[in-house]
């Protein structure tokens, strides 16, 4: 299946983005960076600290807004969104996992994964704790479904992590290295997790990581220093999976 | 994760659980300040009550007077001079003009519960050696026992009133020796004297009233003091015990008679019981104040405390408003629990009160009651107070850059 008939799901044309732009404190963090993922793409992105890669990430993931350029999501322009369309675009068709298990503390397991739902719905029911419950159990986690986030380990969390940011069958998966604070094992666990879901779902994953032992398992990888898009190569054998568009 | 309740109520919820400690200080604190509002609201209500009722139970809330004697001098007159000195009139027991007529129409105000006719005068009771000054007042007992209770103030005998009764106060039956059944003589300024029967001894709540304080029947009086056939006041009694100085002026305007309201006869003891009502309305307000700013506060510190997990929620797709009516729902819940331990401390107090600050005899010194009215009003203030507290701090989250909140 030739990527090119795929759909696109996140577009880039000449995104910049400046901090305190019009005061001489300002500093371009993004010179025009041009991007294009399809539909099923797991794609890696590199480049050494303070070269913009959570700049980028928070700016597609709908956080952060761009002083220039355009972004599309899922080929819907957003920047002529208001607050409340852009917190729905960003609640409905795009995941996140960060870093840190950033995962509410006072909530369970469960409660977590159902949060997005929640969040999108107003009011819990019978079907969110359903399908919440299902994506626990894929990630291997049934047994914690009711344990407090703050008792989990780790590995554990960023699972929860990986099954909160798929609750609303996202379109896009950002993960702001996700397995950077994990050991070797539960890291490569979490990465095969995102793996098997972008296989299966054909969800399209966008990866931020220092590791190139798992970069070197993406289908593709760009690398970024300086704000600006230094390489962008598919990884030989390990051609993105065909999804269905 | 209650089924059915929607996202604000449970993260709320966990949201104040989590950070318990706070929780339960502030809800503390808004639970004292609660309680001293209601106790004191509810303890200066029943005094004021009290003391109003002591007030007024012996006297009309509204007295209509013929219209003072003026002096007017001739004038005008082609040779006449005024003269420099114009000597004030003596005011002589009159009846009030057309009292009937006046009397019936007071008695359909709406805003007029009863009126009664009396005829009111200075007079002798004498008995034996010993002669008192008395203001004896002829009334009407069946209209008059409407506005004055007297058959509640009877310490002896029975309230009757024929035309050979008379009812005294217990000090003048102590001065003069007599008791239940004795007879006094009563002798008006001019004319004779009659010899009436006392049926009963009353307490009118003030050893002055008690001293010379004498009730004959209304057409005794008239002829002890030469208003045969008139009445010198008309007493009257209004439903609204605050409103008696505005039915006065209405009476006086249509009637033309002097109408003087409790208020304005006793005009030192309204200023006072209006300044107490000023003083409980001010410390009301800065209690009020003092749990707006503990709220607001420990919401601010939670605010802070939970950037992070805004951050998160955000991320996730939670709106702008969602965090908004979280910390909003946050800030009437600490208000709401607060009230309700407050009015519990209240409740406490009050029982406490009535049980121990007791007279000789165990009955409570002021009977401070438990007025529904007093304690709802108490927790919808606070309930409002958190929530109004809450606007700041919930903006503050609600405008939080997600960004900055997931970093920190």
């Amino acid at each position: 299946m030739a990527e090119a008939v795929l759909r696109p799901v996140l577009q880039l044309h000449g995104l910049r983005k400046s901090y305190n732009p019009g005061t001489p404190l300002e500093a371009e963090v993004l010179h025009g960076i041009d991007l294009e993922l399809r539909a099923g793409e797991f794609c890696a992105l590199m480049g050494p600290s303070g070269s913009g890669k959570s700049t980028l990430l928070n700016i597609v993931g709908l956080l952060d807004r761009p002083s220039g350029g355009r972004l599309l999501i899922d080929g819907e322009e957003t920047g002529g969104l208001d607050e409340r369309a852009i917190t729905r675009l960003r609640g409905r068709r795009i995941g996140f996992v960060f870093q840190y298990h950033h995962l509410l503390p006072a909530f369970t397991a469960l409660e977590n994964v159902v949060m997005p739902m929640l969040l999108d719905r107003g009011r819990p029911d019978e079907a969110m704790r359903r399908h919440a419950a299902q994506l626990l159990d894929s990630m291997g986690l049934a047994e914690f479904r009711d344990r407090l986030a703050s008792q989990l380990s780790g590995g554990q969390q960023q699972r929860v992590a990986v099954a909160r940011a798929l609750a609303m069958s996202p379109a896009l998966l950002l993960a702001d290295e996700p397995t950077g604070n994990l050991d070797t094992v539960s890291a490569q666990g979490v990465f095969d997790l995102m793996r098997a879901v972008n296989r299966e779902h054909g969800t399209t994953v966008l990866l931020v990581t220092h590791n190139h032992a798992l970069a070197a398992q993406c289908g593709r990888l760009v690398e970024i220093v300086d704000g600006r898009v230094t390489a962008d190569r598919a990884v030989p054998g390990q051609a993105s999976s065909g999804a269905k568009p | 994760m209650n089924a059915w309740l929607p996202f604000e109520w449970i993260a709320a919820s966990r949201f104040l659980r989590e950070g318990r400690m706070q929780s339960i200080a502030i809800v503390l604190g808004v639970s004292i300040g609660v309680g001293v509002i209601v106790f004191m609201s509810a303890a200066l209500s029943a005094q004021m009550t009290n003391i109003i009722r002591r007030v007024l139970s012996a006297q009309a809330h509204i007295v209509l007077l013929p219209p003072k004697e003026v002096a007017r001098p001739l004038r005008g007159g082609r040779a006449a001079a005024q003269a420099a000195i114009v000597q004030k009139p003596f005011q002589r027991v009159r009846s009030i003009d057309q009292w009937q007529r006046i009397l019936r129409e007071t008695e359909q105000m709406p805003s007029v519960t009863a009126a009664a006719p009396s005829a009111s005068g200075s007079v002798l009771a004498v008995r034996g050696e010993a002669t008192r000054a008395v203001t004896l007042n002829g009334v009407d007992p069946a209209l008059y026992f409407r506005i004055v209770p007297l058959p509640e103030k009877v310490v002896s005998g029975a309230p009757r009133l024929g035309s050979e009764d008379i009812i005294v106060g217990t000090e003048l039956a102590s001065d003069l020796g007599v008791v239940v059944g004795d007879k006094l003589r009563i002798v008006p300024g001019t004319g004779e004297g009659v010899a009436l029967t006392v049926t009963a001894l009353v307490d009118l709540g003030s050893k002055g009233a008690n001293q010379r304080t004498a009730y004959a029947a209304l057409h005794t009086a008239q002829a002890l003091l030469g208003l045969i056939g008139g009445a010198s006041s008309i007493d009257v009694t209004v439903r609204d015990i605050y409103a008696a100085e505005d039915v006065a002026k209405a009476i006086e305007a249509s009637s033309g008679v002097e109408a003087d309201s409790w208020i304005r006869t006793n005009s030192q003891f309204f200023t006072a019981i209006n300044a107490q009502r000023v003083a409980n309305t001010t410390i009301r307000f800065f209690v009020a104040l003092a749990i707006a700013f503990g709220i607001a506060a420990v919401l601010i510190v939670s605010v802070v405390q939970k950037s992070r997990e805004i951050g998160i929620l955000r991320a996730m797709g939670a709106s702008q408003g969602q965090i908004l009516r979280v910390f909003l729902l946050e800030g009437a819940v600490l208000g709401l629990a607060g009230s309700v331990f407050g009015c519990a401390i209240a409740a406490t107090a009050i029982a406490v009160w009535e049980h121990f600050v007791v007279d000789a005899s165990g009955i409570a010194l002021l009977a401070i009651g438990y007025d529904w009215k007093i304690f709802a009003g108490a927790a919808v203030l606070a309930t409002l107070t958190g929530l109004v507290s809450a606007i700041w701090p919930a903006l503050r989250g609600a405008r939080l850059d997600p960004v900055v909140a997931i970093r920190g």
